[in-house]
């Protein structure tokens, strides 16, 4: 049967048309990675209308193709004009530029494509083994803990994108309810519609998305007069051959640095709202403090193109892991592709993967194959991206803002949805102007359904609220929730070396031992233990450091 | 005004927006079934809106008003047009573009939305207007091609031009 599914599969993905559309695909990844200004997300995003009329599998792996493109394309402009293309590619310019301007482009970027491989396999290798396991826990779920998941998702998101939680907390508030205009899914009675029939058929959300996004990042870019009319870069002719073989056996040497790295950004993917951004730097300071030459970085230290480029890739496995397992993306662009799911009228959920084996199995399968294209497409890309250099940015702006209308307009033959581009344009350029975080937002606007559903079937079983807080995983979910919210102020205590902080770590591991001791089982229970014992020990620790300290 | 920092002022406009979107939740029918009211959620989101703009209100009070070096002094019109200049070209475009789309239909609003878009905010000469004629003209006339013929999409058609 598994066998049945995955050749059915392998013929999906292998389709001549797709595998055209997905080297396509990952060349406007490339490109739009390695463009300034030009976000992963927002070229996931605008991929979107053009996959609506595809099969899901054939939608889902140009999608995918885009994105792993994207999460590679950084590397280009990062290396060759130390501008990182993406925020995913930030580390990699500190030892990627200052190796080019050593005399040495080809091999930094050898080292960077090739990183960029092995981070995407062992994410990919990754998420085929941890999906199924996962969504096996996720059948467990009942509607009070998909609520109390969604609203961790939403408080980690908050805490993670940026300095002000509060402002975090109020742009996922307003994603939950911009969610809730229009007919209320399940009695269909309207909401917020002001008597306006554009208000009672509901926001469409791919156009909220691609407003709040693409349209609100365009205006952010060409808003300055001079510098929208600038080229990209003004580097002159950059002429380059990727040194495969060298950085090949580079990487054979450092092979830890490779896997450590991949590890970070697969963890960093699943957490929600923490992406490629937050991964690089993480691997690169990893990286440089496991160094035994830590000196050396910041001026062309192989393991510094190696360590953001693995982690960045291996992102993506990690943010479509809890979407594949449990319905709940990880980050932006997995919140993108739950879009493109949900519109080929496919709800993920934990029996996702056994109720649509042959798609599940196709975005693995997509996932594997979009990365070896992406090796191969390197070479090629290089020479566009030097034409695309010269491309000045008010071009790019006004060309993508008359096609996103288009590609809107496509997703339900509504002119309406135009509209909403404009309107969430305008709202997402004044909340970047004001500082509050896209991401939660997104992601309140994608999951607001979800949580709404499931409250709803929660109250339709029983009509008693503590459930929401005794039941193992609501309380679990809770619990995380609840520190993840604290976290931005854990951070700035420590900076500030309070001495709370210290017993943070023992807290959280004490609080969370209780639901994993309710759950029951043999394990569970073990592992409940053994987050006892740990917080005893840390505690301890914490109280006589505190002790000494005093 | 002048001794409130930007952010008192998001959050009072926050204040009022959740006090308005209440008063809204109230005219919501409420149905003879279902275990929860279509209000419920709706008002849910807005009580945490209503707590969080709150917070965020005290802690920018309590920030105190702008620094001099976050303060922009009120300079004119002429000043206020100069900054934000290529973001308002954008929103009257956009809107012009949405307005116009049931008389003239995509191909020409969209190609029209382009090339006025490039040309207030690029460069203006004979040349640049003709490099961005071209443009418009490729990329917006590719894309209505590959929707129309490749895709199977019926992009808006305007009512005076038929296309």
């Amino acid at each position: 049967m598994v066998l049945d599914n995955l050749l059915l599969a392998f013929a999906e993905i292998g389709s001549i048309q797709t595998l055209l559309l997905m080297i396509v695909g990952v060349g406007a990844g490339l490109l739009a990675g390695s463009v300034p200004g030009f976000t992963i997300a927002m070229a996931v995003v605008l991929t979107l209308p053009f996959t609506f009329s595809m099969p899901p599998a054939q939608g889902l792996a140009t999608m995918i193709s885009v994105l792993v493109g994207g999460l590679s394309g950084g590397l280009m402009s990062g290396i060759l004009t130390g501008i990182p293309g993406t925020p995913s590619s930030v580390a990699t310019t500190f030892d990627g530029f200052p190796l080019a301007r050593k005399g040495e482009p080809g091999f930094a970027l050898g080292l960077g494509v090739w990183s960029s491989f092995f981070g995407g396999m062992i994410s990919a290798v990754l998420l085929v083994l941890f999906a199924p396991q996962l969504a096996r826990i996720g059948l467990e779920f009942q509607p009070w803990d998909f609520f109390m998941l969604v609203i961790f998702a939403l408080t980690v998101t908050a805490s993670l994108a940026g300095e002000n939680l509060i402002k975090g907390l109020i742009a996922g508030a307003m994603g939950l309810l911009v969610r809730t205009v229009g007919e209320d899914e399940a009695v269909g009675v309207g909401r917020f519609d002001f008597g306006s029939d554009y208000l009672l058929s509901g926001f469409d959300f791919i156009a909220v998305l691609i407003g709040l996004f693409a349209f609100s990042q365009l205006l952010s870019d060409v808003q300055d007069r001079s510098a929208a009319q600038r080229a990209l870069t003004d580097r002159g002719n950059i002429r380059v051959r990727i040194e495969h073989i060298r950085a090949l056996k580079e990487l054979a040497k450092r092979w830890t640095v490779v896997v450590r790295s991949a590890l970070i950004g697969m963890f960093t993917g699943i957490l929600p709202g923490a992406g490629g951004s937050i991964a690089n730097i993480l691997a690169y300071d990893q990286a440089k403090k496991a160094s035994k030459e830590p000196e050396t970085f910041g001026e062309g230290n192989p393991e510094g193109v190696i360590a953001p480029e693995s982690s960045n890739n291996a992102v993506e496995g990690g943010a479509l892991t809890p979407l594949m397992a449990l319905g709940i993306p990880g980050d932006v662009t997995a919140a993108i592709m739950l879009g493109a799911l949900l519109i080929h009228d496919i709800v993920p959920s934990p029996s996702f993967i056994s109720e649509q084996p042959v798609l599940a199995y196709s975005i693995f399968i997509a996932f594997f194959a979009a990365n070896f294209i992406m090796l191969g497409m390197q070479s090629v890309m290089l020479r566009v991206f030097v034409l695309v250099t010269r491309i000045r940015m008010y071009m790019l702006a006004a060309v993508i803002l008359g096609l996103a209308s288009i590609g809107v307009f496509a997703l339900n033959n509504v002119a309406d949805d135009i509209w909403t581009l404009l309107w969430f344009g305008i709202l997402g350029f004044f909340m970047r102007q004001f500082g509050f975080p896209l991401a939660p937002m997104i992601l309140g606007v994608v999951l607001g359904n979800i949580a709404e559903l499931n409250l709803s079937r929660a109250l339709a079983i029983s009509s008693d609220y503590s459930l929401f807080f005794t039941r193992p995983w609501a309380l679990f979910f809770l619990i995380i929730a609840l520190f993840s919210a604290v976290f931005p102020l854990f951070q700035k205590a420590r900076s500030e070396g309070k001495k709370w902080v210290r017993y943070y770590a023992p807290a959280l591991l004490m609080c969370i031992s209780l639901p994993l001791l309710m759950m029951g089982g043999m394990v569970r229970p073990g592992l409940s233990l053994l987050c006892l014992c740990l917080a005893a020990f840390l505690g301890y620790r914490a109280f006589k450091s505190e002790a000494a300290s005093a | 005004m002048s001794s409130l920092n930007r952010d008192t002022f998001v959050a009072i406009v926050l204040l009022l927006a959740c006090g308005g979107l209440y008063l809204a939740t109230l005219e919501i029918r409420e149905p003879d079934y279902g275990q929860l009211s279509p209000a419920t959620w709706p008002r849910m989101i807005i009580a945490i809106l209503t707590l969080l703009s709150a917070i965020y209100l005290v802690q920018s009070v309590r920030s105190g008003p702008a620094q001099e070096g976050e303060k922009t002094e009120w300079a004119g019109f002429g000043a206020f047009f100069a900054r934000w200049r290529n973001v308002l070209w954008v929103f009257a475009l956009f809107l012009g573009y949405l307005l116009i789309l049931p008389w003239v239909g995509m191909l020409i609003g969209g190609g029209a939305f382009v090339f006025l878009l490039l040309t207030v905010l690029g460069p203006f000469s004979g040349r640049d207007a003709l490099v961005h004629a071209v443009i418009a003209l490729i990329t917006v006339g590719g894309m209505w091609l590959l929707f129309t013929y490749g895709l199977g999409v019926i992009l808006p058609r305007g009512e005076l031009t038929g296309i």
